[in-house]
């Protein structure tokens, strides 16, 4: 037998089903955003340390100029290494036909074979090398999908000056490239680098190298002190060019990824929780204005003999029906959009464990919250009005004891004709209310900001980064240290019109007991291609006696400038000097430390030369010259920026595209569900006063607008304060999000302002019009009869 | 039976209905609140409506009013064809002709005595200043108070002078003393029939109170929907001689 007040329950959900879904959906919205992006992230950091281990991944890694395989015992030796491999390394242009852009190999020996040894490979298509057979190459994945290479293709590559061709046998991942990254670019480029292993054999006698390595894989035991393993590494390779020893977080590909968790880390744990906790506080609110408007139905019920108790549950059934549809929504929706971006994240990350996972305690926690604050909201609400006598609820709404708000004291809105006078007071009226409404409105805004905003930071990026710091369109970076005559060997070279040369050197800087390996990049005085930007955008250079630093380098060896910092080359002359920190630049993208190209040649005790050149090249002309470049001897690698660029954006683009899209139509969901609820609520409660005043000859228009103009001036003042909210929350979020390799810059466009006030307003129109349609369907008649 | 046309103050009839049906559609049921009802009001006259509970006069008011349409049947103010009008119309003719007072006063709660006729002088051609209309009930020195600070009875008094500011042509009231007590119904009533004689205009009264039909010109009986009987007065009492 259903009771009495199951079947009002019914009924009464019958009845709001508008009010019903649209606050269903808010929860939907909160919980699915939740459990999508938190499932992601832990699909993600545990696919990350499956594979690791599952790789082998080496815990520290160096880099030698060439150094006996004898060695390697030596080295196993050191206290704290637990194993060690040694490799050949070596990058070689490739000359594959129809592109016209240069392309650059990383060649990694690969012992592979029964001996299971540290970065393994895992096949993804076709086998692994022939220890017999010296021209069979595995290529990494990322690459072969950007030229379109696989089992069975020939690769000509120019190694050592000859023509070869390697046959790929292979298709495979490696731990060690998740993120295959050059040294010194700023971001992957799948189709302009790739790694191929090789027989090692193959590798050594093509470069003139048996019975050598330049290149070491370390795994340390868990209690080895790294500081300590490193001297001792650097020690032993010291005589052979070592450029010292780093752990993993100074390992390209692992400081990529870590970064890209980190940031879904943040993502994860930032956005969504502060969704589910607006969707919790709207729901709250909703519910409880709900339960208010029932007000002479809870006197009316408790005047009849009902206790509190029963009253308090019929309410809380209420909610528990809104959260519970809400709730099996957001989740199913949650775990679509989870795997969407799980599997749109494969093909970033290229991690081949990949498989979706959604912790259980996600989609509890979330419905946990939903359902905590739905029920608090329903409860306090009866509570309000169970503790009054029942003969006082039962008179119209309660602690409506108008007065003339205080502003009107200062400012006679009298004067406004009296329509006006009816939306003002709705308004002020219950400021609570009204400012609660306003916040709940304007926090749609900057959830939509948050999905749009990223496009304008990149966009920005680009153009300081790429447009008025790294102008050159092409840059060139030679095997070995060159005579700077070479810029009049470039500036001959068809279209292009000015050159600039730049000496870039690996070093340690050492502060104090910080350090950290990067390159000191030597640049022209007055350069125009490769210009260094201070953090208000003006153009710096370094004195001739100081060493200039990304400010986020700065930060990490813990000086400010005027401060030394200890110089250790790792090539060549190997010097070392204190160099004092003049200035700091404001590089968005990398960490790096900058000289005048004259000192740093004199630091190095070198004479004028150059190991790289940055060219302004006609775009006409760009395709005859790259053809001429690959000819020239000495040139190692050519870069083209607009390429570079293009790439970028490309691979950037459809994860924001898909993370913006989702975003937004939260963000709507949530300002229907606002403007929606609360412009029904407002019905609910003036449908009296309304119905009157169309008796009274007002038009469904003029009555509308009575009702609608406080929603119009609601939405007035939110608008400006999402704006604000906006550039709130997108500066802490870039705050916590700010890695070392990347800042992204707080820039928001006036587009994405527009676009998230308009997104929001239409939402509010949506609302509204359903809203109007039920003002005109009044019943003028039954306000003649006693009040409901 | 004869309409008193005779008796009315002027021979010019505002109202018209003819075959005025009602019907409300309840699920499975029809229920027939006015049963084919034939009519005419004169200007300036005093009608006092009379029945039971149920018998259809609200039903009758509303469609006088413009508030609702009859089913089938004519219902006609001066040239206005009310049965046949759209919504607009309807609307239309509520705002410039017809005055309103309700059972439950329907004030605006949020707007203080003097607003609450300004609402409706305010889109009104030729109304009275709020203050005048708000003097004739006797009302002038609550102007700036909010309805939550009035009494029932004076509340009513303000809907009246609401319904009055503008001049209408017709006061429609439905049980306007149904909630007040007996002295404070008699000030209504007085207030009403004040209106009546001074201004011109035609009233239209509601009650359950026989005793106020000695107010009226013309009293009609209502029973099941169908007007039972009609009594001419010759002589109007004023309120204040009436006993109930
Ligand atoms: N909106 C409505 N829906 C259904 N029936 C109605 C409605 N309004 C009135 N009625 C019915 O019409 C009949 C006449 O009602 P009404 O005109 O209000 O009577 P009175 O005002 O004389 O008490 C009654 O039986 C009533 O139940
Ligand atoms: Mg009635």
């Amino acid at each position: 037998m259903v009771s009495a007040l199951d079947r009002k329950l019914r009924r009464d959900l019958a009845h709001m089903r508008g009010q019903v879904m649209t606050i269903a959906l808010v929860v939907a919205c909160g919980i699915a955003s939740f459990v999508a992006s938190l499932s992601t992230y832990e699909s993600l950091r545990l696919s990350q340390s499956d594979y690791y281990a599952e790789g082998r991944f080496a815990d520290a890694f160096v880099t030698v100029e060439r150094a006996p395989r004898a060695l390697a015992a030596r080295l196993a030796e050191v206290g704290g290494v637990a194993t060690v491999e040694t490799r050949l390394i070596r990058d070689v242009t490739l000359d594959l036909p129809g592109v016209g852009m240069p392309v650059i190999a990383r060649l990694v020996s690969y012992d592979g074979g029964d001996r299971p040894g540290l970065n393994r490979l895992h096949l993804r298509r076709g086998r692994l090398i022939d220890p017999d057979r010296p021209d069979e190459v595995v290529v990494s994945e990322a690459f072969a999908a950007a030229q379109r290479l696989g089992p069975g293709d020939g690769v000509p590559a120019i190694i050592n000056g000859r023509r070869d061709v390697l046959r790929i046998v292979g298709v495979a991942l490696s731990p060690e490239f998740i993120f295959a990254v050059r040294g010194g670019e700023p971001l992957p480029d799948d189709r302009r680098f790739g790694v191929l292993w090789m027989n090692r054999h193959g590798l050594e006698a093509a470069f003139n190298m048996e019975g050598a390595f330049n290149d070491a894989l370390f795994t340390l035991s868990p209690d080895a002190s790294r500081p300590a393993v490193y001297a001792e590494i650097d020690r032993l390779l010291e005589p052979y060019g070592g450029r010292g020893a780093y752990g993993r977080d100074q390992q390209m590909s692992h400081r990529f990824l870590s970064d890209e968790l980190r940031e879904q880390e943040i993502m994860a744990t930032t956005i969504p929780p502060v969704f589910l906790a607006v969707a919790a506080v709207l729901v709250n609110i909703v519910l409880g204005r709900i339960v208010a408007t029932q007000r002479e139905q809870i006197a009316t019920l408790k005047a009849i003999g009902y206790d509190n108790a029963p009253i308090v549950v019929h309410y809380l059934k209420m909610a528990i029906v809104i959260v519970g549809i809400g709730s099996a929504v957001g989740i199913v929706l949650g775990i679509a959009l989870g795997r969407m971006m799980t599997g749109s994240y494969t093909q970033f990350f290229r991690l081949p464990l990949l498989a979706y996972r959604v912790p259980l305690w996600v989609p509890l926690l979330a419905v946990a919250v939903s359902l905590a604050a739905a029920a608090a909201g329903a409860a306090a609400a009866v509570r309000r009005v169970a503790a009054l006598a029942p003969a006082e609820a039962m008179r119209p709404p309660a602690p409506r004891v108008h007065r003339r708000a205080p502003i009107e004291r200062v400012w006679p809105i009298r004067m406004l004709p009296v329509r006006l006078l009816m939306t003002l007071r709705l308004l002020l009226d219950r400021p609570l209310r009204t400012a609660t409404t306003i916040g709940a409105v304007a926090l749609s805004i900057p959830i939509i900001v948050l999905g749009l905003f990223w496009n304008d930071a990149l966009d920005y990026m680009i153009e300081t980064q790429f447009f008025a710091a790294e102008r050159a369109d092409v840059v060139v970076a030679f095997s070995d240290p060159t005579n700077d005559r070479v810029r009049y060997e470039l500036s001959r070279l068809p279209g292009v019109y000015d050159v600039e040369t730049m000496r870039a050197v690996s070093v340690r800087l050492r502060a104090g007991h910080r350090s950290y390996r990067t390159a000191i990049l030597g640049t022209e005085d007055g350069a125009r291609l490769r210009r260094l930007l201070d953090a208000a955008g003006r153009v710096v250079a370094p004195p001739p006696d100081g060493m200039m630093l990304t400010d986020r380098l700065a930060e990490r060896l813990g000086i400010a400038v005027g401060d030394v910092v200890l110089v250790e080359v790792l090539e060549g002359s190997r010097r070392t000097r204190e160099i004092a920190v003049t200035g700091l630049v404001d590089d968005m993208i990398g960490l790096s430390a900058y000289m005048n190209i004259g000192a740093l040649n004199r630091f190095l005790g070198e004479g004028a030369v150059a190991s790289a050149a940055a060219l302004a090249v006609d775009r006409d002309g760009e395709a005859a010259m790259l053809a001429r470049l690959r000819e020239m001897p000495r040139v190692a690698t050519v870069t083209v920026r607009r390429e570079a660029v293009e790439t970028f954006l490309a691979t950037i683009a459809t994860i924001v595209l898909v993370f913006s899209a989702i975003l937004c139509a939260f963000a709507a969901a949530i300002a229907i569900g606002v403007v929606y609820n609360n412009a029904r609520i407002a019905l609910a409660e003036r449908s009296w006063d309304l119905a009157t005043l169309r008796v009274l000859g007002f038009t469904r228009r003029e009555v509308s607008a009575i009702l609608l103009g406080g929603l119009v001036v609601e939405l007035a003042l939110a608008v400006p304060l999402g704006w604000w909210l906006s550039f709130q929350v997108v500066d802490a979020l870039l705050r916590v999000l700010h890695t070392e390799m990347f800042e992204i810059p707080p820039v928001i466009s006036m587009r994405t302002c527009v676009a998230a006030a308009a997104i929001t307003v239409l939402a509010a129109a949506v609302s509204a019009l359903i809203v109007r349609r039920r003002i005109d369907r009044l019943d003028l008649v039954s306000v003649l009869k006693a009040r409901e | 039976m004869e309409f008193g046309a005779a008796m009315s103050p002027a021979h010019e009839s505002v109202f018209v209905a003819r075959g005025l049906s009602k019907t409300y559609r309840m699920g499975e049921v029809d229920v027939l609140a006015l049963r084919s009802v034939d009519l005419e009001i004169f200007a300036g006259e005093f009608i006092v409506l009379l029945g039971p509970s149920g018998s259809g006069k609200s039903t009758l008011l509303n469609i006088l009013g413009g508030l609702d349409s009859p089913t089938s049947g004519v219902a006609r103010w001066r040239d206005h064809d009310l049965a046949s009008a759209d919504e607009g119309e309807l609307t239309r003719y509520r705002r410039e002709h017809v005055g309103f007072v309700f059972q439950y006063y329907n004030l605006i709660p949020s707007l203080t005595v003097r607003e609450n006729v300004l609402l409706v002088t305010e889109m009104a051609a030729d109304p009275m200043a709020p203050e005048d209309a708000l003097t004739l009930v006797g009302l002038a020195h609550r102007l700036d108070h909010f309805p939550a600070q009035l009494s029932g009875g004076e509340q009513q008094r303000v809907a009246v002078a609401r319904a009055i500011a503008k001049r209408p042509d017709v006061l429609l009231c439905d049980e306007p003393t149904g909630a007040l007590d007996y002295q404070t119904g008699k000030l209504v009533l007085e207030v009403i029939a004040t209106v009546n004689q001074q201004l011109g205009t035609t009233v239209v009264v509601i009650t359950h109170n026989a005793a106020i039909a000695g107010m009226a010109d013309r009293v009609m009986r209502l029973a099941n929907g169908a007007i039972a009987s009609i009594k001419v007065n010759a002589r109007r009492c004023t309120p204040s001689e009436l006993q109930w």
